[in-house]
């Protein structure tokens, strides 16, 4: 890509995570059976008015905030209209010059290198219903249970310059509002969507290229896979002395390549005009200060802090942070009194490790951070390996009990009682005498055997470090 | 003699004493339909089985010795856009012949709990778009004081129909003078609350900023029991003010001494038939003799109203009624895919008067357009506002006539949009600015009712109330038309 | 800024409206004088107005997060020109 400079900028709706709909008080909830959460308000009736969820500005507000936007003094609605089967009203009410927060921006790490994404706008708006494929014709059925979800829709600045900065970008805008609580971002349940727009130009050149949007991405590897494919598009286009054309591109995800939906002429005039059935919005500084204060510790501080507070290195502090449910979980253990680089090491390398390899979330499994962190003091305070603390790990994920118990039940209690030691000891030192004779000849290797056939005996509950220096003395005598 | 010529009081005292039932005045209002609607078609549907029903009740109530509502038993014509669940709503369009709504309009609520007894649908023209019932895609309704005039609109048939004694009382929606130039030019009370005043939850939408639903009555009393029902906040509707309601019979107190009333020159010059503005001359000049104070003012902006509103109520009127698209409700005619059933719904489901003004709303709004229309009709609408807030740092109402001419023919400007439009010049200012006004009869010219407009400051319909009941009691009740050869 | 007979065209396919070419030729000739008598808006300097959209000083209004049951699925449908399996049914978006 050395002559020419690729340009990205996202558009990103995320459902918010009310329990109502946002001008009615139908159910958000995800999966009824079609038409069982609608009513003659998200169903657009004749003589239906909307009524404003305060919850869903909230929310808006604490998006905005936690994306470093500024938030309106005065805000309002405005209808955008279109004709569709799944746009009840024929238009969206949405917000169009007014929007709750805009001049935000995200830091993103891409390479090692970190880079400050603009954005644009945030606004608050209702969702569309769902049309699904007719089984005996070749229309389609709308279900409506969807129209009227709460959203917003975050643009960025055209401050992204490569697919893999904007998978970047996505990732860390879902993990912020995933911290904010106020959705739960599942991008296949449709709760976080994304449109891509997409240019090249020369390097050096000031003006932006034509670009093309591109609709339809379902996973963030789509994203990034699309926007390869388009950024390698008009780059042949551009070679070959081409001009792009504007246009709207639909992701085939089975056929890898983008296909035409709309041309520029075809474009929309959405004709928006303030919406007269609802009032303005303002909002004041006790407003902003109250939903400030519900913010939690966000992503960026909490990595900081894990590095500093807890002295974490980079890498397993960013593991960490990447889900608000495991930095939760982390945190609670140590609070809890495990070491925090012990608990840090166990999530990232046998929690995580686990959960990847069984499919499974957080909230699935039967380990509480509480078993955990005794499971760490099991280990420090020499009850219990290294090695058996995996089996008890095991054990706590299958079974939930407490590690303290398993260990007592399971006789994996690690010996570390000297005479017992010694005990053994002499057996496997009289049982080895040739060994003996070859460390003392300065074989070291001869050690470890011994150390081993030890631990052999005593079924890996000795403590390897004990026996270690337990043989050492008896030999050095 | 009708028993609807009798006042709410006297039929209230007679039902209290079992001399007349639910059932009597539900029957009255059967028997007058089946008189007169024929000759003037006030009605799209009447609800007779739902009427007897509901008076049977309500007598079984009464008759165990319950409480009776504030509009207990009196028969009610409903404006076609106000919807009522299970009852069709057809906003006098084909496209919603079939549509049955699956919820009521807050207004039908609060009547249900008052006690009146919705009688059936009345007429109007389609989606509200008009000023003479002409609009209508089932039938014109005619007006009672002569079949060869039109009604006006577009709550024609609440005015028709109260005026003919078809109804006690009826409720009406006006948008742009819909309630106060049929009351007008059928010689009855209307009101148009204060924007805000009376909830629009379940009026079918026309122009929302501008939309409000108020009574039709035969005197300004029985109005002002109707406002005191159906007023209020209601948490459906956003727009509807959170403001107390006062009571408004007490404000009817018979005394206008020392009020302060302006008379609009805008609204009284040239453009007002003189007939016309003779018949309000000498009602002004009666409020002077009854003790008001009357000044000349200046709406300076006025004529400037009708642009401003036929650019405003398109551009709204075209987004709302973009949900008339076959999917949901209504009347789907087949097209070969989805954009061409949408085009065939509602081509040949909207009648020309809407479409046209689809159009007008959809350019006005469109890319390229709307800084230079609506958005200039929307700072107009300030500057007509505060035309009227001057006037009333020192004024407590405005009169003037309700309509420049009596009712004109039928068919004699339907062709003629801009003609139709400049009917409702007087009223229109009064939308803009989302005031209260009244219209009530102030003598006949040529025959026909002459219409006496007041206007009021916002929220204040008690001073409305209170000058237009002054003024009837002075100078007498409007008579009953005689329709069809027939008198009540 | 008179419309023309193709911007006509245009406005009606935007309001999914199919025009005869008679009611074409009658809306170009009646928007136009409609249109002609708004331009009469341009008399007044409305540079410092500020444009009305609500008449009513009111901001803030709101309901709160809680459900209310919603309409009987059957209720829902009663009005639906056409339905299958419970959704309504449409026409194929494209041909």
């Amino acid at each position: 890509m050395s002559q020419y400079e690729t340009v990205i900028g996202l558009e990103v709706h995320v459902e918010l995570f009310t329990k109502t709909k946002i001008f009615c008080g139908c159910s958000t909830e995800f999966g009824a059976p079609p038409n069982t959460h609608t009513c003659p308000v998200c169903l657009g009736h004749p003589g239906v008015l909307p009524v404003l969820n305060r919850q869903a500005v909230n929310y808006a507000m604490k998006a905005a905030m936690a994306l470093n936007c500024e938030i309106a003094e005065y805000s309002k609605f405005d209808r955008k209209n279109y004709f569709y089967p799944d746009l009840p009203k024929a238009y969206q009410i949405s917000q169009y010059d007014q929007p709750i927060g805009k001049n935000g921006w995200i830091e993103i790490e891409v390479d090692g290198e970190k880079k400050r994404i603009g954005i644009t706008r945030l606004h608050l708006e209702e969702d569309a219903g769902k049309l699904n494929h007719s089984e005996h014709g070749d229309g389609s059925l709308v279900d409506f249970n969807r129209v009227g979800v709460p959203l917003i829709e975050i643009v960025s600045e055209p401050d992204l310059r490569s697919p893999a900065e904007a998978r970047a970008y996505l990732e860390k805008l879902k993990m912020i509002i995933q911290y904010t609580g106020v959705s739960d971002v599942k991008m296949e349940e449709g709760s976080l969507r994304c449109d891509a727009n997409i240019s090249l130009r020369p390097v050096g050149q000031k003006e932006f290229g034509t670009k093309t949007e591109m609709k339809n991405l379902n996973s963030f590897r789509n994203v990034e896979k699309a926007l390869e494919y388009e950024q390698k598009r008009q780059k042949e286009i551009l070679d070959r002395g081409d001009v792009v054309v504007q246009q709207t591109l639909r992701w085939l995800e089975q056929e890898n390549r983008t296909k035409t939906m709309r041309s520029k002429e075809e474009a929309h005039d959405y004709r928006y005009f303030p919406e007269p059935d609802l009032v303005t919005l303002y909002i004041d500084e006790a407003w902003k200060e109250k939903v400030r204060a519900s913010i939690p510790e966000l992503p960026d501080a909490r990595m900081a802090r894990y590095q500093k507070e807890f002295g974490l290195n980079h890498y397993d502090a960013s593991i960490l942070i990447s889900s608000k449910a495991v930095a939760d979980f982390y945190e609670e253990t140590v609070m809890k009194k495990a070491d925090p680089k012990l608990a840090a090491n166990w999530i990232v390398t046998e929690l995580l490790g686990y959960l990847n390899q069984e499919d499974k979330e957080l909230n699935e499994i039967k380990m509480e951070p509480a078993h955990l962190a005794e499971m760490i003091r099991l280990i420090q305070n020499g009850t219990i390996s290294s090695k058996i603390a995996k089996k008890v790990f095991k054990e706590i994920l299958n079974t939930g009990k407490n590690p303290q118990k398993i260990v007592e039940e399971k006789g994996w209690v690690q010996i570390s009682d000297e005479g017992q030691l010694k005990e053994e000891i002499a057996k496997v030192l009289a049982a080895n005498r040739q060994s003996v004779e070859d460390f003392k000849n300065g074989k070291d290797r001869a050690l470890g055997f011994l150390v081993g056939q030890v631990m052999k005996a005593t079924r890996g509950k000795a403590n390897p470090k004990l026996v270690n220096q337990l043989i050492l003395e008896q030999i050095n005598q | 003699m009708s028993l609807f010529n009798d006042s709410l009081k006297g039929l209230h005292k007679r039902l209290a004493k079992r001399e007349i039932t639910a059932s009597d005045l539900v029957n009255e209002s059967l028997r007058r339909i089946v008189e007169v609607d024929s000759h003037i078609k006030a009605f799209i549907k009447v609800d007779e089985e739902g009427a007897r029903q509901r008076a049977r009740e309500l007598d079984e109530k009464l008759a165990s010795g319950a409480e009776r509502g504030f509009l207990a038993a009196l028969p009610a014509g409903i404006k076609d856009n106000i919807c009522i669940e299970g009852m069709t709503t057809t906003c006098g369009s084909q496209l919603l012949s079939n549509y049955e709504p699956i919820y009521s309009a807050t207004v039908m609520h609060k009547l249900a709990q008052a006690e009146a007894i919705t009688m059936g649908k009345l007429n109007m023209d389609e989606f509200a778009m008009g000023s003479s019932t002409e609009n209508s895609s089932y039938h014109p309704t005619r007006n009672p004081w002569n079949p060869e005039k039109v009604p006006g609109g577009s709550s024609g048939g609440s005015a028709a129909s109260v005026a003919a004694r078809e109804v006690y009382f009826s409720l009406g929606s006006d948008t742009g003078g819909s309630i106060r130039q049929p009351a007008a030019f059928c010689g009855v009370v209307g009101l148009k609350p204060t924007y805000g005043r009376v909830s629009r939850y379940g009026l079918v939408a026309f122009a929302s900023s501008l939309d409000q639903i108020g009574p039709l009555t035969k005197n300004v009393e029985d109005t002002a029991y109707v406002l005191q029902v159906i007023s209020g906040h209601d948490a459906c509707d956003s727009t509807s003010a959170n403001v107390e309601v006062p009571d408004y019979l007490s404000a009817l107190t018979g005394e206008i001494k020392g009020m302060r009333i302006a008379v609009a020159k805008e609204m009284m010059g040239e453009g007002i038939d003189p007939s016309v503005r003779e018949r309000v001359q000498e009602a002004i000049v009666k409020l002077e003799q009854m003790g008001a104070y009357v000044e000349e003012v200046s709406l300076p902006h006025t004529e400037y109203a009708v642009p401003a509103y036929y650019l405003i109520a398109p551009a709204e009127a075209s987004s709302n009624l973009a949900r008339y698209d076959g999917v949901r409700y209504g009347v789907r005619k087949e097209g070969k895919n989805l954009v061409d059933m949408y085009l065939e719904t509602r081509s040949q489901g909207f009648g020309p008067e809407v479409k046209r003004r689809i159009m007008l709303g959809t350019y006005a709004l469109s890319s390229g357009y709307y800084d230079a229309y609506y958005l200039k009709a929307q700072k107009v609408r300030t500057l007509i506002r505060q035309d009227f807030d001057k006037v009333f740092e020192q004024f407590d109402v405005i009169v003037g006539p309700t309509t420049p001419t009596t009712a004109f023919g039928i068919g004699e400007i339907v062709n003629d949009p801009l003609t139709m439009y400049m009917n409702d010049i007087l009223t229109i200012p009064v939308n803009l600015a989302g005031l209260p006004a009244i219209s009530i009869p102030c003598g006949l010219a040529e025959g026909m009712p002459v219409g006496l407009q007041i206007i009021g400051k916002p929220f204040d319909e008690s001073t409305v109330l209170r000058v237009a009941h002054a003024y009837e009691q002075e100078t007498g009740p409007m008579p009953a038309p005689m329709v069809g050869g027939k008198t009540e | 800024m008179a419309i023309s007979k193709a911007e006509v065209y245009k406005v009606a396919a935007l309001a999914r409206l199919k025009l005869s070419e008679q009611e074409a030729d009658q809306f170009t000739s009646q928007l136009n004088d409609i249109l002609e008598f708004a331009n009469k808006l341009n008399e007044l300097d409305t540079e410092n107005v500020q444009p009305t959209s609500h008449v009513l000083p009111i901001h803030n209004v709101f309901r709160e997060d809680e459900v209310r049951s919603s309409t009987d699925r059957d209720k829902a449908l009663k009005n639906a020109p056409e339905q299958q399996d419970h959704m309504f049914y449409v026409p194929a978006v494209f041909e």
